[in-house]
């Protein structure tokens, strides 16, 4: 018989057994054993990274040496409060503010048809549908843009296709939202930002719409409310907590990204440009640093708020 | 007869819950012993100090007479059948019952061997190939209660066992259950909220409330002789009644079927609504200010809705508790 | 949404539906159209002619296998280091309920919840402070710090999935916290610690604005994309390159889709 006949038996032995019931009788240690290396990555390495870079924001430039002078000043942030970088930080979050906007009106309908129509394998396939643009790479999505809204490319072939580059030029030529070709525009930036940021907005909307049962749509239809009524007063509510969820991406994303202004749009800064000149060419460290504040000033009110809307729940 | 486990005066307190609270128990080796008690009493507790989950704030615990205090789960020749039957779902059936085994380094062939064997024990011969997922709700407790006998334990717990089955496939595995014990000589101690259960399948019954362990006794006793208030209400569904009622200083509890119709002396009575069981009928009846439960035989002649009736119990039926004004 | 009944969707949602996928698609399907084109001057279309000469160009490019073969070994570690981290994050988290749980997860989140440009730039500072040159290794710890969270949000979806039932069990069998860990923890999350892993490969290997910060003389992949991005002078070679790494990409989440696909919808979480 290979089994023992006492109630207790006697340990594994051995330098494993001997840990195994230390970490038993202690599970503080191993919980501490486990926490240490990724706190030390995240906590002291990365904080620490942030931390050190916000304190550089209250560092100044000395206008003469272009050095940086190591004492506490408010004077960056003095600099950054000039009108030329206000219009900066504006144009950013009006631009983060529009691309939210129509990322939750274009996701919507993507992310209703997903939730309460598609069944079995075509649920699969709008999943995939979702991921694969969300994970497939960020350049290469960009360059698609570059390729679309170039003036020999696809875009203005189908407007001439269609006999319609009248509209387009009619439209290129309205103030701030035209420019000299769709590539250099705000509107060639805004459909690039739309198309890059869309599926962070679809995935968490679809999972709040996925969780209202269905039969409410039905007893809303039942108590005598039309399809437009039903929509406004229990879906919009009910997906509400997604979209929030959804726009803290979509806005967030917008206010830091450097790479999409500069490829198609027009020579207007946005704030992450603005930071990627000052740290790099310019060498005003501080400023850049004063500068990277701001979204995070920005999304930490938007987070708050979207906290208060229980957003956080849909993420 | 040997004490399988002892509790002396065992508390587990999470925080200021006292889950349980200064429990003195001893169970005997070969019993087949419940915990019986609402949810919240203490019962499941008891279960996991004995298995080494938990470990008690105050107190004793010997098994076999060897200090358990400090002994992690996996020390202790004590197996465990879970409430949720908690399979391994990435093993094979087999491999389930063969996991204890293989922890305790048994060769393959003797193990796999075994744990065949152990599949026909509970009725699921050639079921080894399978994944769990691919198992009925009564096969799983089956291959649960396979895993944890291989291991051949001194004490076998059983955490509601029968909790997630249905009411047929719950009363055949009280059956099996008992024949598996009686056969096997294996102390068990199994935990439920079933009165019927417990009463049907355990040879001692330890009633628990609020982390405390009211009475310990035979189903009999603890049916027939319930010691408190507690006890009787939930053990069994008995009239509970106050002194004044009983006319003696304490509380007393009267089963629903010592209850007589009769002609003459006796109570006088109001029926207030009568429930159709099949071969029984439940009258609601109230008797000087106090409701009471009978069980009649059905039939036609029992009385209408709001009929006066006179009703009778024989003294000896009237079981005088502790508990006092 | 479960309703049986078999609701039909209007019209007008369809269209919006599909509209909004195609939105999402078609931008993608024209840069396969675009590696083949005869043009390699401008971006014209329709293209003139089709040629599949451009592959061969691109085949018998060093500095493009130089940067794909960086962008291979960097994700390669960083996802290595990032799996480490990530699950030991998620045991710690899952496990125990203990003083600052939230706190834990927020930092885990946090790289990828700033911008980009931040946590590039904060790294790049702090490197300069340390007088660290810049090398293979600050682009691997750049892109390590912003993968622990695919890998984290993996491991604890399955933490949640693998009931603390299965834990106890295989102690009550004897197991002790090693072989638990070997015998029931490890197959059990294994699936999802594949998954993550791939998806932090996928999100390293085209990761390019914190790399910007974090590399010196090196190029990424993504870095060599955006160079000719910024200034096109091999556009036919730059098609190639783009549709390499949408199929590169598209392998990875395919697999963690597949891997998690019964449960879990994690795979989009964290990105």
């Amino acid at each position: 018989m290979s089994v023992p006949q006492t109630a207790i038996l006697p340990g594994r032995g051995g330098a494993a057994g001997t840990a195994a019931d230390l970490f038993w009788r202690n599970p503080k240690v191993l919980l501490a054993l486990l926490l240490i290396p990724p706190l030390l990555w995240l906590g002291i390495i990365y904080l620490g990274s942030l931390f050190a870079l916000l304190a550089q924001s209250f560092f100044s430039i000395d206008e003469f040496s272009g050095l940086v002078k190591y004492e506490l000043t408010l004077k960056t942030y003095r600099e950054l409060l000039n009108p030329a970088n206000l219009d900066i930080i504006a144009r950013t979050v009006l631009m983060a503010a529009a691309v939210t906007i129509a990322a939750a009106i274009v996701a919507f309908p993507v992310a209703y048809y997903a939730a309460r129509y598609a069944r079995g394998r075509w649920k699969a396939l709008f999943y995939l549908g979702i991921m694969l643009p969300l994970w497939s790479s960020y350049l290469v999505k960009v360059y698609a843009w570059k390729l679309i809204l170039a003036k020999e490319g696809i875009l203005n072939w189908v407007f001439e296709k269609l006999h319609l580059t009248w509209l387009l030029e009619a439209y290129l030529s309205a103030p701030v939202i035209g420019g000299n070709s769709l590539s250099v525009s705000y509107t060639g930036t805004f459909l690039v930002f739309l198309y890059v940021w869309l599926p962070f907005m679809i995935l968490p909307v679809q999972a709040a719409l996925e969780r209202v049962p269905g039969n409410l749509v039905e007893a809303s239809a039942d108590l005598g409310a039309t399809p437009a009524q039903t929509f406004r007063n229990v879906l919009l509510p009910l997906a509400m907590p997604g979209v929030v969820a959804g726009s803290i991406f979509t806005f967030s994303l917008t206010l830091g990204d450097y790479i999409i202004p500069q490829i198609i749009g027009s020579s207007r800064l946005f704030i992450g440009q603005a930071v990627y000149a000052h740290q790099g060419t310019a060498g005003n460290i501080p400023l850049a640093a004063a500068f990277t504040v701001v979204p995070v000033v920005i999304m930490g009110f938007y987070l708050w708020g979207a906290k208060r809307l229980g957003a956080f729940n849909a993420l | 007869m040997q004490t399988a486990v002892l509790f002396s005066r065992v508390s587990r307190h999470f925080g200021n819950v006292r889950a349980v609270d200064e429990v003195d128990l001893d169970v005997a080796e070969g019993e087949f012993f419940a915990m019986l008690g609402p949810s919240g009493s203490g019962k499941t507790t008891c279960l996991r100090l004995i298995a080494g989950f938990e470990q008690p704030t105050a107190g004793h615990i010997e098994i076999f007479g060897q200090t358990a205090e400090g002994v992690p789960p996996y020390r202790r020749n004590v197996n465990t059948v879970f409430q949720d039957y908690a399979l391994f779902p990435h093993l094979s059936v087999l491999d389930n019952v063969a996991y204890g085994l293989m922890i305790r380094g048994v060769g393959k062939r003797e193990r796999l061997q075994e744990a065949e064997t152990a599949l026909e024990l509970v009725r699921l011969p050639g079921y080894g190939d399978r994944r769990p997922s691919q198992l009925s709700g009564g096969q799983r407790q089956r291959v649960a209660l396979a895993r944890a006998l291989v291991n051949k334990p001194k004490v076998l717990l059983l955490d509601e066992p029968l909790g997630a089955l249905d009411l047929k496939l719950r009363e055949q595995m009280q059956e099996e259950l008992k024949a598996l014990q009686r056969s096997l000589g294996i102390t068990f101690i199994f935990v439920t909220h079933d009165q019927g259960e417990a009463l049907s399948m355990a040879d001692r019954v330890a009633v628990f409330n609020d982390g405390r362990i009211m009475q310990v006794g035979t189903p009999q006793d603890i049916y027939q002789r319930p010691r408190s208030r507690f006890v009787a209400d939930f053990v069994g569904a008995s009239n509970v009644l106050p002194p004044d009622f009983s006319g003696s200083r304490n509380w007393a509890s009267l089963r629903p079927e010592a209850i007589r119709l009769v002609s003459s002396d006796g109570r006088p009575a109001r029926v207030l609504s009568r429930n159709y069981l099949g071969g029984q009928t439940r009258l609601s009846l109230e008797a000087g200010g106090q409701r009471l439960n009978m069980l009649a035989a059905s039939g036609d002649d029992l009385p209408a809705d709001g009929a006066n009736v006179r009703i009778d119990w024989s003294p000896d039926d009237l079981h005088l508790m502790e508990d006092g004004e | 949404m479960r309703s049986d009944r078999s609701n039909r969707s209007p019209l007008a949602l369809k269209i919006a539906a599909a509209a909004g996928l195609a939105f999402l698609h078609l931008p993608i399907l024209l840069i396969f159209v675009y590696a083949f084109t005869t043009e390699d001057k401008s971006y014209q279309w329709p293209p003139p002619g089709f040629t599949i000469k451009w592959l061969g160009v691109t085949w018998n490019r060093p500095d493009v296998w130089e940067a794909l073969w960086l962008s291979v070994r960097v994700a390669g570690i960083a996802t290595l280091i990032a799996i480490v981290l990530g699950t030991l994050c998620a045991a710690a988290v899952s496990r125990w309920k203990f003083f600052g749980h939230e706190t834990i997860s927020l930092l885990v989140i946090l790289p990828i919840a700033l911008p980009g440009i931040i946590t590039g730039i904060a790294l790049r500072s702090a490197f300069n402070l340390a007088d660290m040159p810049f090398s293979f290794w600050t682009i691997v710890l750049g892109h390590a710090t912003f993968c622990i969270v695919v890998v984290y949000n993996n491991a604890v979806a399955r933490f949640r999935r693998t009931s603390g039932s299965l834990i106890e069990a295989s102690m009550d069998l004897g197991a002790d916290g090693f072989q638990t860990f070997r015998y029931v923890i490890l197959p059990n999350i294994g699936t999802a610690l594949l998954a993550g892993g791939m998806l932090a490969f996928a999100l390293s290997f085209d990761e390019v604005i914190v790399t910007t910060f974090t590399a010196g003389q090196q190029a990424t992949l993504p870095i060599w994309m955006l160079e000719e991005l910024v200034r096109p002078r091999q556009r036919p070679v730059t098609n190639v390159v783009a549709m390499v790494v949408v199929l590169v990409t598209f392998l990875p989440i395919l697999a963690a889709y597949y891997l998690t696909r019964d449960g879990d919808h994690v795979a989009g979480h964290g990105k």
